[in-house]
């Protein structure tokens, strides 16, 4: 039976498929027969489709190819063939862009577009401007007019669109047919008017008193078709948004009332632009957004699987803009989480937990967990990921959470799956304390039995960080031992790294530890027993320092950058030794939260790079930077003129050991004027040395050019926060908007003020994060550390947790312990925190804060410099 | 906040697709420069699009940041592609007159073989549906009109062996049927 059916399979194909195992280069070798005369239709049509087909299956076609191709094709031209010459056109759209000296065909096309035949017509308009270039405008100009108003709505259509496509090259041309697509718009042909509208909106955008004019005039009169009234909608909207007209007027605006009235439009495509466009409106309230909340709730229940998915899109999106109004809607959300169509469901689900109160958590959880079993891992994930933002919203509701999660964690899954799970139980208890115990049983729960070796290693880790300092620890290690004996070498590498960290925090177990890790001394892969060795030698020794600095905080630097501060090192003066203090530490990447409704995505995600790395790669192509040294820190860009200004400056700082570069990211909005050797001049402080300026030598319209400074510090770093003055310095010369040339070779000097900078100490500190600060802290207490300490009276704040933010953003140090986190209700905190200044220095800082008539802190300072402690010291105050 | 806006343009439509039911491409045509600019990217997102749409028939789905809508038939998969923040309505009334306007092409038999029989009358179709990503007519009969340009008989001396065997063909299955 299997065999017959093929066969028939075989027989189908055979017959109907001329298109299978085409041969790029026979195929174009039959395009001879394009020269037969007569013509023979048939043929021609057969080879001109083959060919089509082939590129549009990605066949390459070489400049030569397309060319000699492209002139056997002109003569079919003598054919009266409807679809043939239909079929030419397509050919020579097609080939356009590759083949050489295309506009020959220019007169043959001309003649089309102007003939009799109106088959022939709109498509040679179109096939005729995708030849054409800015020269050969000119001699079109006159047809096109012509068609543009032609009575013919097919060819008014061509050439409307066409103009449009055109304009994007000849904007200048093109703006003179106006005229002619205002007459257009006034066609009964609903396309027609769309086109029109299209093209005539693009001609006006730029000025929006003309835009305006229009859109009054069309709101007026009913457009027929659809799509002219969802474009007229976003011309509003557009308008609306640019006026910023605010809530009040909003319902008295005409542009609102056009879109309100287009909710009742007989389109269902209307009415849902409309309603998105209402919602989406910055000045709004309830009143005017109820009704297109009613449209999309009506939407949500509908027939057809676009106008929900549509309906909840919009919803999702504004779900934090509008979450009262969102809410009115969850009845209908909720029936669509078992959505046939899972984009929907996922839709639904995301929106639900978005707007979810804190009361209705379980219930929702309970109607997740109905069918989580049945949905993809893709769309797991996503829930997964609705479940961690849920957790940040509302931290006591974490038991519920956490253990839906874990019962997440039990079923059968993916690893990416899996590893949003981990992500997000760990999330949680980092954030939130009350949740680590529970959060890391069902971690230590999970390990007995998991598949993935990556998330095995990730909780061990996680285990020897924060395990030690639960309230019993001893009960962690069973399962991390467990580990060693059942698990393959990776994993019990990690898990014995795990074990020494208990060795290390708990003196108490310190004696089983050892025990245990004797035994993996006779592991038979070589990584776990050096492992167990070195820990076993250190633990040994009985020095709390060593445990410090080889088990609890071993520092990890930045890979990119001590790659390149080896590289350098190798190249530069090999008698004196490397020292691994200048490079900078990994600093903490904060993982931007995607808002977005990102469903699925395959596209991988861009991998994490802090803005050291990614400006270390940057500054590497300037002049004599390397004797600077690596990079220390780089600061967040700020704006050192306002926004809508004729140039915009904005001044990015390069901390390294002893020099600052100053970036400027200058912008030119100015389309008439060129800028040359554009420089920024600072005002030097006493102390600090300018070493260098690196100018930018062209500043053109519009493009983002960059000039920089580099400063030296004063050696005496007491006095190294200060405030420099800036000027920006540059010749102006006058230029063609258009093309860009400059008009003359004579500029002007000129010179604009900037905003002051400051480099302030949180400047040169870059932030670290201590796991385990309290035995950093007590280890700091030796002969090389200086402590310095002061009490402040804090008048400017009125809570401990305005005081916190207050010096850890004076002080850019990192808190640890989640000691950043004031508790409500309480009237004392102790902040912790600690950073490294630039050079290498680290600090440590405790401060213990007391709410009386204001805050009151007493500051104590653990650094290895007694100039920055005394620096840090005077920062605040 | 991109995208927060749509800016008003005719350009709507990213690109328009029918696969088989391998998901190999019969004919694509992709509108935007800057969405899968090559071949490669293009074929790579038709394989992940099908492989998602195949077994369900659910009429929308969002990928790599594109709103697909979609419609299948016997052998054959009609996509059409847009922004992900565009008017779903519109996509389908363009998704809908891409497939009706070849159900009135191939006189409601709508599989691959027709397609790949009549290619060149569903090519002239996709170009009158689409201009580089503005809708040209989204009116089925419209559409049809203008490409349908075939006359029907064809003399049999022009005729080629295979299109007589298929006509001989189609003559028996329906005298079978009845």
């Amino acid at each position: 039976m299997g065999s017959f059916r093929r066969d028939k399979d075989d027989e189908d194909e055979g017959i109907t498929n001329i298109y299978q195992n085409l041969e790029k280069t026979s195929v174009l070798q039959e395009t001879r027969t394009f020269n037969d005369t007569p013509v023979n239709p048939r043929k021609c049509i057969q080879i001109l489709t083959k060919i089509l087909y082939l590129i549009n299956q990605g066949e390459q076609l070489v400049a030569r190819e397309a060319t000699d191709c492209f002139f056997a094709m002109t003569k079919l031209f003598q054919s009266k063939d409807v679809v043939l010459r239909r079929m030419v056109y397509l050919g020579i759209k097609e080939l356009s862009s590759i083949a050489e000296d295309v506009i020959i065909v220019t007169s043959s096309l001309t003649k089309d577009m102007t003939g009799k035949e109106d088959l022939y017509r709109p498509a040679a308009i179109r096939a005729l401007c995708s030849i054409t270039d800015n020269t050969m405008l000119q001699a079109v100009e006159r047809y096109m007019k012509q068609c543009i108003v032609d009575k013919n709505p097919a060819v008014s259509c061509a050439a409307l669109v066409s103009s449009l496509r055109l304009a994007s090259t000849a904007g200048d041309v093109v703006k003179r047919w106006a005229n002619e697509a205002q007459e257009a718009l006034n066609s009964d042909n609903i396309m027609v008017q769309y086109h029109a509208l299209g093209l005539l909106y693009h001609i006006r955008k730029s000025d929006r008193l003309a835009v305006s004019k229009l859109v009054n005039k069309l709101t007026r009169s009913s457009m027929k078709s659809p799509y002219a009234v969802c474009m007229l909608i976003r011309i509003a909207c557009k308008l609306i948004e640019e006026e910023d007209i605010s809530t009040e007027d909003m319902p008295n605006s005409p542009m609102f009332t056009f879109i309100e009235s287009c909710l009742r439009h007989k389109s269902e495509m209307v009415i849902y632009e409309a309603a998105h466009a209402i919602v989406n409106l910055k000045n709004t309230n309830a009143r005017v957004l109820s009704p297109a909340f009613s449209i999309l709730q009506l939407f949500c229940s509908s027939q057809k699987a676009t106008l929900r998915f549509a309906a909840v899109r919009t919803l999702n999106k504004v779900a934090m803009t509008h979450p009262a109004a969102v809410t009115t809607c969850n009845l209908d959300l909720e029936g669509l989480i078992t959505d046939t169509n899972r984009s929907v469901a996922t839709l639904a689900i995301t929106t639900l937990l978005k707007t979810g109160a804190e009361s209705s958590v379980e219930r929702l959880m309970k109607q997740i967990s109905s069918f989580v079993a049945e949905i993809s891992d893709e769309f797991k994930v996503v829930v997964v990921q609705a479940i961690c933002a849920l957790c940040s919203k509302y931290p006591r509701k974490h038991t519920v959470l956490m253990n839906f999660l874990s019962g997440m964690l039990r079923e059968e899954g993916g690893l990416e799956y899996k590893t949003s799970i981990v992500d997000t139980i760990i999330t949680i208890i980092e954030e939130n304390a009350e949740a680590k115990e529970s959060g890391l049983s069902h971690l230590c729960e999970f390990i007995e039995d998991c598949e993935h070796v990556s998330l095995a290693v990730r909780i061990l880790h996680l285990l020897g960080k924060e395990g030690p300092f639960a309230n019993t620890p001893s009960k962690y290690i069973r399962f991390i031992y467990n580990r060693v004996i059942l698990e393959s070498p990776i994993v019990r590498a990690a898990a014995v790294t795990a074990l020494a960290q208990f060795g290390a925090s708990c003196p108490a177990l310190i004696n089983n530890i050892l025990v245990l890790l004797s035994r993996c001394q006779m592991d038979p892969d070589d990584e776990v027993r050096d492992r167990a060795t070195y820990y076993l030698h250190i633990l040994q020794s009985n020095k709390p320092e060593l445990y410090k600095h080889y088990i609890i905080e071993r520092e990890t630097c930045s890979l990119t950058l001590l790659e390149k501060a080896l590289t350098e090192h190798l190249n530069g003066d090999l008698s004196t030794s490397f020292d691994i203090s200048i490079v900078p530490k990994t600093a903490i990447v904060k993982e931007e939260v995607a808002n977005e409704a990102m469903l699925i995505s395959n596209t991988p995600r861009a991998p994490k790079i802090t803005r050291e790395e990614e400006s270390a790669a940057r500054l590497s192509q300037l002049p004599g930077i390397q004797v600077l040294g690596p990079i220390h820190r780089t600061t967040t860009p700020i704006q050192l003129t306002e926004s809508e200004t004729e140039y915009t400056v904005q001044c990015i700082k390069h901390i390294f050991a002893n020099h600052i570069v100053f970036q400027f990211d200058c912008l030119n909005t100015l389309p008439d004027q060129i800028l040359e050797n554009v420089r920024v001049e600072l005002t030097i402080p006493e102390g600090f040395t300018t070493r260098a300026v690196i100018p930018c030598p062209k500043l053109p319209y519009n493009e983002l050019q960059t000039t920089f400074v580099i400063v030296e510090f004063p050696p005496d770093i007491a006095s190294s926060a200060a405030t420099f003055g800036a000027t920006l310095r540059f010749v102006v010369k006058d230029c063609d908007p258009n093309t860009g040339e400059p008009d003359s070779d004579n500029g002007y000097e000129e010179e604009y003020m900037l905003e002051d900078l400051e480099i302030t100490v949180a400047d040169q500190i870059q932030k670290t994060k201590k796991s385990n600060f309290q035995a950093v802290w007590d280890a700091a207490d030796t002969e090389e550390w200086v402590e310095a300490e002061d009490t402040y009276s804090l008048s400017a704040v009125s809570t401990l947790q305005d005081a916190v933010n207050t010096i850890l953003k004076f002080l850019g140090l990192g808190a640890a312990n989640l000691s950043e986190k004031v508790a409500e209700g309480t009237h004392t905190h102790t902040l912790i925190c600690s950073g490294t200044f630039r050079g290498g220095a680290e600090i440590l800082v405790r401060s213990k804060l007391a709410l009386s008539d204001g805050v009151t802190m007493q500051l104590t300072v653990r650094t290895t410099d007694p100039d920055v402690a005394e620096l840090v010291t005077s920062a605040i105050g | 906040m991109e995208g927060f806006m749509m800016e008003p343009t005719l350009n709507i439509i990213k690109g328009m697709c029918i696969m088989d039911n391998d998901g190999n491409r019969i004919l694509a045509k992709y509108y935007d420069k800057n969405v899968l600019p090559t071949v490669k990217e293009q074929k790579a997102f038709e394989k992940n699009l099908f492989s998602k749409t195949h077994r369900s028939n659910t009429e929308i789905i969002m990928l790599d940041g594109l709103t697909c809508v979609y419609k299948s038939n016997v052998d054959l998969f009609f996509y059409v592609m847009g922004s992900a923040y565009e008017n779903e309505l519109i996509l389908l009334s363009v998704l809908n007159c891409l497939y009706d306007s070849i159900n009135l092409i191939l006189k409601k038999i709508v599989e691959k073989r027709m397609v790949l029989d009549n290619l060149e009358i569903i090519m002239l179709a996709f170009d009158e549906i689409c201009d580089g990503g503005v809708i040209l007519d989204a009116d089925p009969s419209s559409v049809v009109k203008r490409v349908d340009l075939r006359n029907d008989d064809i003399p049999i001396a022009e005729q080629t062996v295979a299109q007589v065997l298929q006509s001989a063909r189609e003559q028996f299955k329906w005298s079978i049927l009845k």
